[in-house]
């Protein structure tokens, strides 16, 4: 039976190409691998082999045709005895290209309505409440995952016998023993590869980077190997874990150790992004990290580790993702804010309150899933929005929020949404600069002077 | 020094030669029709084909159990038909099919099935070996016994990740196999301008993992190096190593020239050390098989391979509501 040789597709963007030259002519027998002709693509001169054996029938496209569309017959090959004329099926015709997908369900909406926010306490009333710092708050809530689970395990640098390099895994080591709380050489992009493998696996990995500047030399990982896994197997697997470690400046460690990753992270899509303020939120939010079926990055504050707030004393406290926090309500400017910027954020709206501004302040908790709804709700009520953030502008969560209110409740705007954030460089180490470089409360405070036009 | 090779006189029943005949044709001509439909624009983007390799991945699959892991790069075809996984729903993940493993949203280099133990399938050069390690550190975890193959090739074994996974595998003992593919060029750079350390598994040694040389074109020998090498993982003795000394016939990816060796090489090799026509030839002079008999085994594999090129054309492209579907679970 004969059949048509169709000019090749030799890249992943070859549309046309030259023939450039023959190798073979009519008469001549091939066979699979022998090379007929030379073809020119977009990228290089490729040789193109023989897929089938036979007879070359006709050559129907002379060498030096240039333009020549990718499936355009080029020759026929037909088997001993047999004449060019019975070339049996037309080639079958490339998958038509995908229509254009629809416009995601962000489009901007004409008329915009009060958002649904989900307003439960995140504990009942009437809970006790206790004292604790963050640093206690986070290994409390890894110790109760653990003894419920025991495919939950802890690996990073000096989390076992040093007890951490934070003590965040304070006496961890002693109540779980050394198969499940690991210390690994140091070692950010094998360690976090292996916990991905083990999460593969059928565990739970808490993987601590000691600072998420280190994390950097894990990326690929995190984000190539971790997130994208679960949709690049069509749902068959994905990597049930958390990568945690502080997040942000601390103090005077200068530029390689003081970044804040938070607008990083926020933008891909497969992982959630915790990054708490309060002790409460940091229990109750990574014990809720560790039961996600899905990789969590979960940015704590080395600055707010010993810090104190009350926490519900509670069996089993949990705080769901995509539940902003509330910690202030007012009425004439909403300021927003997540981890160590709720403490710049909190200090203005006391002192703008000693001024006769009254402002809410929503601390947004996860910023993946971020609850956009609780912030519309409030710049509906105030007009006005001041963000609030350690990392730098270009690129910040706070653009991001901009342009969430922007396109749901721009009727309800009085004034441009500022973005308060770090300063646009490497973080310096001169204690002077470095105050400078930070965002400071008195630069909240000016933004929400400016919102509100006073 | 150079590690003694897997001696191969072993004593093979008919059966067994014949099934990795079938195996490492069934791979070859999968991969010879992946190639066609990549010229008719079925197959986009990045499409890298395993022939010459057959016996690497055949060998070892006769040397694991059931359970044990496997996971590669993105020269995969061949690891996912050796474990079992059908080849309509490997084709299908090549035309971007509803059909595919991956429901058409991984394509040729992200494909995975769960129920075969197979994890990749990963486009990112090197990244599937300390994901290997942590496939193993959960074996080892749960104390289930399972081994765990991990594949790379020569080009990633330049990558610094493999020996973080190295030095982790074996301070953990942790049972894996790192399997090292070298066929010799890294897309189109030969070891030779890659290294002058070109003995990679002997870079193990650094780490206190031990291994050997293997010939990749020889499946009774690879199959041999396997099983050594998985007793090893087995009895709790840590990682260990196989440099598979292999070599692909086509080009690193469809769109590769390959100017960076001669076609006498590459014709040299399939003429003289082809692993297929080795155990075909095997075959007929041990008076295992007749010569009708392997034509009937290549209609078989023929048909296979056309029904599977046809429901990868057949299924449907996805829907468009899967372009939002997975990305949590």
């Amino acid at each position: 039976m004969a059949t048509e040789i169709l000019m090749p597709a030799l890249s992943p963007t070859m549309e046309e190409g030259t023939l450039a030259k023959w190798l073979v002519k009519e008469g001549d027998t091939v066979s699979s691998g022998d090379i007929m002709a030379e073809i020119e693509t977009d990228k290089a001169t490729m040789e193109f082999e023989a897929v089938d054996e036979g007879i070359v029938g006709k050559i129907l496209i002379a060498e030096g045709t240039e333009g020549v569309k990718v499936n355009t017959p080029i020759a026929i090959l037909v088997d001993e005895g047999e004449e060019v004329g019975d070339v049996s099926a037309a080639p079958a015709p490339a998958a038509e290209a995908a229509p254009a997908v629809e416009a995601s369900a962000s489009a901007a909406t004409a008329a915009p309505a009060a958002p649904q926010v989900d307003l439960t306490p995140d504990w009942p009333e009437g809970t006790a409440m206790k004292e604790q710092t963050v640093r206690e708050a986070l290994r409390d809530a890894m110790a109760e995952e653990m003894r419920s689970d025991d495919t939950v395990f802890l690996m990073g640098e000096e989390v076992a016998e040093y007890q951490g390099a934070y003590k965040i895994s304070q006496g961890l080591l002693d109540e779980f023993g050394a198969k499940r709380v690991i210390d690994t050489p140091i070692t950010e992009h094998g360690f976090a590869g292996i916990g991905v493998g083990a999460a593969f696996g059928g565990l739970r990995p808490i993987v601590e980077f000691m600072t998420f500047n280190f994390a950097m030399q894990a990326i690929d990982q995190i984000i190539n190997s971790a997130a994208k896994t679960l949709y690049m197997s069509g749902g068959q697997m994905g990597a049930p874990m958390v990568f945690r470690g502080p997040n942000g400046a601390a103090a005077r460690v200068g530029a390689q150790h003081s970044q804040d990753y938070a607008a990083w992270y926020m933008q891909v899509p497969g992982l959630k992004v915790v990054m708490p303020y309060s002790a409460s939120d940091a229990k109750g939010l990574m014990k809720t990290a560790i039961r996600d079926n899905n990789p969590v990055i979960f940015l704590e504050n080395e600055i707010l580790y010993g810090r104190t707030f009350d926490v519900p004393d509670m069996d089993d406290f949990t705080v769901p993702f995509g539940k902003a926090r509330i910690w202030r309500e007012g009425d004439d400017v909403t300021i927003v804010s997540f981890g160590i910027g709720m403490q710049y954020a909190l200090e203005a709206a006391d002192k703008l309150a000693a001024e006769g501004i009254n402002a809410e302040v929503i601390d947004l908790r996860t910023l993946r899933p971020m609850d956009t709804g609780t912030i519309i709700n409030s710049v509906m009520k105030t007009n006005r929005c001041v963000t609030v953030e350690e990392g730098w502008p270009q690129g910040s969560v706070g653009n991001y929020i901009s342009s969430v209110i922007m396109q749901q409740a721009f009727d309800y705007l009085d004034a441009p949404v500022i973005n308060c954030t770090g300063k646009d460089v490497p973080m310096p180490y001169a204690a002077n600069l470095e105050k400078h470089a930070l965002i400071t409360t008195d630069e909240v405070i000016e933004a929400v002077k400016q919102v509100t036009y006073r | 020094m150079a590690a003694r090779k897997a001696q191969t006189k072993p004593n093979v029943s008919a059966e067994e030669l014949q099934g990795y005949y079938r195996d490492m044709l069934l791979i070859r001509r999968f991969e010879e029709k992946a190639g066609q439909l990549y010229g008719m624009g079925l197959i986009g983007g990045f499409c890298h084909l395993y022939i010459g390799q057959e016996a690497v991945v055949v060998g070892l699959e006769a040397a694991a159990e059931d359970g044990d892991k496997r996971i590669t790069s993105y020269r995969d075809h061949g690891h996912m038909l050796a474990c079992g996984m059908d080849p309509n729903g490997v084709m299908a993940e090549l035309t971007g099919r509803e059909g595919g493993y991956s429901k058409g949203k991984g394509g040729s280099m992200h494909m995975f099935s769960k129920e075969k133990h197979f994890y990749g399938g990963h486009g990112i050069v090197a990244a599937q070996v300390p994901l290997g390690a942590g496939l193993a550190f959960a074996d080892k975890y749960k104390e289930n016994g399972r081994v765990t193959f991990t594949y790379f090739g020569d080009g990633a074994a330049n990558q610094g990740q493999v020996y973080e996974a190295y030095n982790m595998a074996e301070l953990w003992d942790l049972p894996v196999v790192f399997v090292i593919e070298n066929n010799q060029y890294a897309m189109g750079t030969s070891t030779k301008r890659s290294t002058k350390s070109p003995s990679y598994w002997e870079r193990g040694a650094a780490y206190g993992i031990p291994g050997e040389e293997v010939d990749g074109m020889d499946v009774l020998a690879v199959k041999a190096a396997g099983q050594k090498a998985v007793a090893h993982c087995r009895a709790g003795k840590g990682p260990y190593i196989l440099e598979i000394k292999t070599y692909r016939y086509r080009g690193h990816s469809m769109s590769d020239p390959a100017k960076y060796r001669t076609r006498e090489e590459v014709q040299k090799m399939r003429d003289e050390r082809d692993p297929i026509e080795a155990v075909r030839s095997m075959l007929l002079t041990g008076k295992h098989a007749t010569e009708d008999d392997l034509k009937a085994i290549d209609k078989e594999i023929k048909e296979i391979v056309n029904a599977s090129a046809e429901f990868a054309k057949e299924s449907p492209e996805p829907a468009l509501d899967e372009l939002w579907t997975d990305i949590y679970a």
